[in-house]
């Protein structure tokens, strides 16, 4: 188990490396001078000097993207040029607004999608099954926003049981502030609970037709007891590859969704960073995303080890 | 036994299946309202009607208009050209660059090319297709041309990923091991033997990565880092109707309307698909 | 008064009939073998008396077992029966335990799902019933996985699990078809102790005559999913009446007739083979090691000879296999095909390789599904550097199909109108298309029903007399081996214990391994 987690570590630790070369890259095959991309035509070429120092533009590539991973490291991210800021400050208060999103999101997703895939399985081909397979087909079909617009209608504008957008901020209760997030995480989990529950049944419903569940069913296990002892467990692996999935489209996916809903999180920081062409702030929110990211990853591949014991045996 | 199966023939077989049936249609549907709209429009997309603007369906408009009084039935016949056109150019660099590396990978299987070339899908998938359109618009700016690029960026190793493990399935196979010892290469039975054998399963996962594609664009435009004006796109007719959903409802509702048709048509087609290829469900075990 | 009683039993699924007119008996300690080519039903049989059936599945009749009219109980009752009263052993050891959780959990499970015991009783249980299985605590804990055991291990755990409660009945659906053949006479000789002990019933379903006629009592054959012929072991052989059995028993003991037409002229020379694999990395920066599958092998094949490679899974003959066809470098020695080297810097020699070809086991594997007959038996063509065309292409085609008795018509078809007989005959014709020398048979009809064996069998043999063909045949089957091959070499952890002529090594076998070989594969009466 060490030894598969050292070598998990290590292969998050070479993707983080390549992702932040890949980045860095990335914004420096802009095509001229960073520093008067971010200006625009008319600086002046005082300011334009200043920017570039600040930027540190003047050194080597090398030492460019050393300063830079190396800020990072040291929890330093960087001034906004725009919002004359420091990024990590920046990122840290949006942060609380996106993170928590996602988690909501996922947690409904979960929730919703493995009862209702489980139960579709049981009962495959009869109605539940129908009826979850018809709902899912619709849940996947549907775009999170627009889903989220037709909530605002409906729940903020028609009825008022919500606000129809806007964040209050932690420190004015936390009641509230899960309230103003209801609404934006229902919309992200529609479809990633019908993804999710998708996958569930016919994860189980290949482990169900497995020998071993035969097996079972032999020693006088009903078919209930069969699903719940051992097809579940088995079932679990590509369902945690997707839940592990599901939650890097949940932080990007909550970048479109934080604008549907005008909430302060890393979304409407990277637009704006982007309209006000603030490549420190983009290049360090889209670093920090794919961190999440691999992060998730690791996680889930820690959980595979803990569901099948031939994954800890081996390196 | 299974031969009942085996032998009733392909259409025949794809006549039977109701989510092909349906999924044919609804695609059929909107790809004709594409094609349609290069040659007619009920109204044209590109004048200011302000006289006739936020009215709702009615029968010389049966969709209505928007805040400039162009006619939302014209506006979407014409998106669809946008989402359709993203879609596939997207999925068709996702093949191009995905199934041949996906073939080599699992050709040369446990060597250190198949490690760098499926290390580097994952790195790809750790940049979700926003994220990767995100930089790529902070780079070069937001047009349809870039969120084309950046979902084919991300379909690549979609492909890559479902052709190698497609193809590794079938090295095992005796009849590769014959056309080995026919002193057939490996390039040589990737594409004679391997590719044809993955096919349905890329025309299946097309089909999904096509719909995929369209939901895509539409959450860019949506937030104006796909098509820009004046191409209509229905993830801006969304983004633009937002302000106005409390009294201009239908304004959001057709766009989004026809971008679930869609996907959903789409999906219901891979899924068709899929049970008229599987061979698990052929073998009518 | 019998345990087990199946009296007019039918059963349809989804409305195809797959029983019809089903009668059989068990007796408390009698062992009865139901023995059928596959698609006779006798499968289904088994499953009907524990009424595991696929979903749309329909029996009618009598099914009684101590008591207990089968098809009338209620699922919640058929529940407590199950794995109570019977138990049932499966044909895939392999799959048929849950990779996920310990072979402990495993089998207290039956008792717990069955008894209220504590956990910890449950496990002792477990403990007694592995013990009985023969697989002691030292080595097997009960906190061991399946992955960490071998296929006979594993079944070994099955047993357990279906003996732990001490049933009336035990069914067994070919529990040794995927087993060796040393792991599969301790199997046998573990069920039949546990039913001598017990006083079990046992209802044995297999493919195979000889594993019935070492074991059971009493025997039923059957057909097409009907009864042909029932009756104790210890006469049935003699007093079979239906044509049916009588064909059967006499394919099971077919020896194809043919002439010994080896030569003075060695085709193939393998000197000093070896072939090495990395394993993988222990440690970081460790080196890899490295495991020895072939360990340095020699032998001569002359022309027009006919040597058998027997060995058990994993002894190394397939990896000695690729070696000769040159699809891997070996790490040592050489491999000669009329004096020229197989392998020439870092490819085949394709002058060599057009003089060899070879028939694979998997009849439903070998071909690619979307090329029709013709575009898969010309496949070899590729191998010469001016392939015939046209006219010349057809001709070559109609005979190849021709000599392996198909139709010439046959190459517009797809493999998938093939029975599995058929398409081993279409793989033995795309061997002998570019008209080769040598034709290396690895496993080639290891996957057929006994009938359709014996007239493969005879097919090569008639092709080798015609042909001048020289044959490598690598099987694990002794019976067959010896049916088929001059000269035979016995393998074993990577090297040749005992090699010699066929009917002197099986007659009178020298090395331990051979002689255990022999004793382990079961055998019909002689005198049949």
């Amino acid at each position: 188990m060490l030894r598969y987690t050292l070598s998990r570590l290590l292969s998050l630790g070479v993707s983080l490396a390549v992702a932040s070369v890949v980045i860095f890259l990335a914004i420096e095959v802009l095509p001229g001078d960073p520093a008067a991309y971010m200006l625009g035509l008319n600086a002046q070429p005082d300011t334009l000097a200043a920017l570039r120092d600040e930027l540190g533009l003047n050194g080597t590539l090398w030492e460019r993207y050393a300063d830079w991973v190396g800020g990072m490291l040291r929890g330093d991210f960087g001034t906004s040029y725009t919002y004359r800021s420091s990024v990590s400050e920046m990122i840290g208060e949006r942060l609380w607004v996106s993170l928590p999103l996602a988690l909501y999101a996922l947690t409904l997703s979960t929730v919703i999608a493995f009862p209702a895939g489980i139960w579709a399985a049981a009962r495959r081909g009869k109605a539940a099954d129908v009826t979850v397979m018809g709902v899912t087909q619709l849940g996947v079909a549907i775009p999170n926003f627009w889903f989220a617009m037709l909530m605002v209608l409906v729940f903020a504008i028609n009825l008022r049981w919500f606000s129809a957008g806007g964040f209050p901020g932690w420190d004015k209760g936390v009641w509230l502030s899960l309230k103003a997030l209801t609404l934006p995480a229902v919309a992200l989990a529609l479809p990633q609970a019908s993804i999710l529950a998708r996958v569930m049944r016919s994860a189980l419903l290949d482990t169900l037709s497995e020998d071993f569940i035969r097996t079972a069913r032999a020693k006088g296990l009903t078919k209930g007891q069969a699903l719940r002892r051992h097809a579940l467990r088995n079932a679990l692996i590509p369902v945690l590859t997707i839940i592990g999935m599901q939650f890097s489209f949940l932080m990007a996916g909550g970048i479109i969704i934080e604008n549907v809903f005008f909430l302060p999180g890393l979304g409407r920081m990277i637009f704006q960073a982007i309209s006000a062409r603030d490549l420190i702030v983009v290049e360090s929110v889209v670093m920090l995303l794919v961190f999440a990211v691999v992060l998730v990853n690791f996680m889930v591949e820690l959980a595979y080890a803990l569901v099948d014991p031939r994954l800890r045996a081996r390196a | 036994m299974s031969t009942a199966v085996t032998e009733r023939s392909l259409g025949a077989q794809m006549l039977r299946n109701r989510n092909l049936l349906i999924g044919g249609a609804l695609t059929f549907v909107f790809a004709a309202a594409a094609l349609i709209s290069f040659v007619w429009v009920p109204y044209a997309v590109d004048g200011v009607d302000i006289a006739n603007k936020i009215k709702p369906p009615s029968a010389a408009h049966p969709l209505g208009t928007d805040h400039f009084g162009r006619d939302i039935l014209s506006m979407i016949m014409v998106g669809a050209r946008t989402s359709i056109a993203v879609a596939i150019v997207a999925v068709g660099i996702g093949m191009l660059f995905g199934v041949p590396l996906g073939l080599w990978a699992a050709a040369r299987k446990g060597t250190l090319l198949d490690e760098v070339i499926m290390r580097g899908n994952d790195l790809v998938f750790a940049f979700p297709s926003l994220l990767i359109a995100i930089m790529i618009t902070a780079i070069f700016g937001p047009s349809a041309v870039n969120a084309i690029i950046a979902i084919g960026i991300f379909n690549i190793p979609v492909f890559a990923r479902l052709t190698r493990s497609g193809a590794l399935a079938l090295w095992q196979r005796d009849f590769i091991l014959a056309a080995r010892v026919a002193g057939k290469g490996s390039a040589r039975i990737s594409f004679e033997h391997i590719l044809p054998n993955v096919a349905n399963l890329l025309i299946v996962q097309g089909t999904i990565q096509f719909s995929l594609g369209i939901l895509a664009e539409a959450g860019l435009s949506y937030v104006g880092l796909g098509a820009q004006p004046p191409i209509p796109s229905w993830g801006r007719m969304l983004a633009e109707s937002q302000t106005m959903i409390s009294f201009a409802p239908h304004m959001a509702l057709f766009p989004g309307l026809a971008i679930l048709l869609t996907v959903l048509g789409l999906n219901l087609m891979g899924d068709g698909l899929r049970d008229i290829f599987d061979p698990k469900l052929r073998r009518g075990r | 008064m019998s345990l087990l009683e199946i009296s007019n039993l039918d059963l349809d699924i989804h409305g195809a009939p797959i029983l019809r007119d089903v009668s059989l008996s068990v007796a408390p300690g009698q062992i009865v073998g139901v023995i059928g080519e596959s698609g006779s039903g006798k499968s289904m049989t088994a499953f009907t008396v524990l009424q595991l059936l696929p979903e749309g599945a329909q029996a009618r009749g009598q099914v009684t077992l101590n008591g207990h009219d089968m098809l009338s109980l209620s699922e919640a009752q058929l529940c407590r029966l199950r794995g109570n009263e019977v138990g049932m052993v499966f044909q895939e050891p392999m799959t048929a335990l849950n990779p996920i959780r310990t072979i402990g959990e495993q089998v207290a499970e039956t008792i717990l799902i069955h008894e209220q015991v504590s956990k910890s009783e449950a496990m002792a249980r477990a403990r007694e019933a592995l013990n009985r299985v023969e697989l002691p605590a030292d080595r097997f804990p009960l906190s061991r996985y399946p992955y960490e055991l071998s296929g006979g291990q594993r079944q070994r755990v099955v047993i357990a699990m279906a003996i732990a409660l001490r049933p009336k009945l035990l069914i067994a659906d070919e529990p040794t078809t995927a087993l060796d053949v040393t792991t599969q006479a301790q199997i046998l000789a573990l069920l039949t102790r546990l039913v001598r002990e017990d006083g079990m019933g046992m209802l044995m379903i297999t493919h195979d005559l000889a594993v019935m006629a070492d074991m059971a009592d009493d025997i039923v054959i059957m057909q097409k999913g009907r009864v042909v012929e029932t009756g104790p072991a210890a006469t049935l052989f003699e007093t079979m009446q239906h044509p049916y059995s009588k064909a059967l028993l006499a394919a099971s003991t077919h020896a194809p007739d043919r002439e010994d037409g080896t030569t003075e002229q060695p085709l193939l020379t393998v000197r000093n083979v070896v072939r090495a694999y990395a394993l993988p990395r222990k440690t970081l920066f460790g080196a890899p090691g490295q495991v020895q599958a072939v360990k340095g092998v020699s032998f001569d094949l002359k022309r027009g000879e006919s040597l058998g490679l027997v060995g058990e899974s994993g002894c190394g003959k397939s990896t000695l296999t690729r070696a000769i066809l040159g699809l891997e470098q070996v790490q040592g020695g050489e491999i000669l095909f009329d004096g020229q080297p197989v392998f020439t810097g870092h490819a085949a020699n394709r002058a060599v390789r057009r003089r060899m070809q070879v028939v694979f086991q998997d009849p439903y594997g070998s071909f690619n599904p979307r090329h029709k007959v013709a575009r898969l038996v010309t496949e070899p063509f590729h191998l010469l550097d001016a392939p015939p065309t046209g006219a010349a292409r057809d001709a070559a085609i109609a005979e190849a199909l021709t000599s392996v008795g198909l139709a010439p018509e046959d190459q517009h078809k797809y493999i998938h109108e093939f029975s599995g007989g058929q398409r081993q005959r279409i793989a033995i014709a795309r061997a002998l298309i570019i008209k080769p020398d040598l034709i290396i048979l690895d496993e080639a009809v290891s996957a057929l029903d006994v009938q359709v064996r014996a007239q493969i069998l005879d097919l090569l043999a008639d092709l080798s007399k015609r042909f001048g063909l020289t044959y490598l045949f690598i099987s694990h089957d002794l019976s067959v081996v010896r049916a088929i091959t001059d000269r035979v070499l016995v393998m074993k952890s990577g090297e040749f214990v005992e090699r010699g002529p066929t009917a002197q090594v099986f007659d009178a076998p020298q090395h331990a391994y051979t002689k255990a070989l022999i004793a382990a594969a079961p055998r019909l009466p002689e005198e049949a």
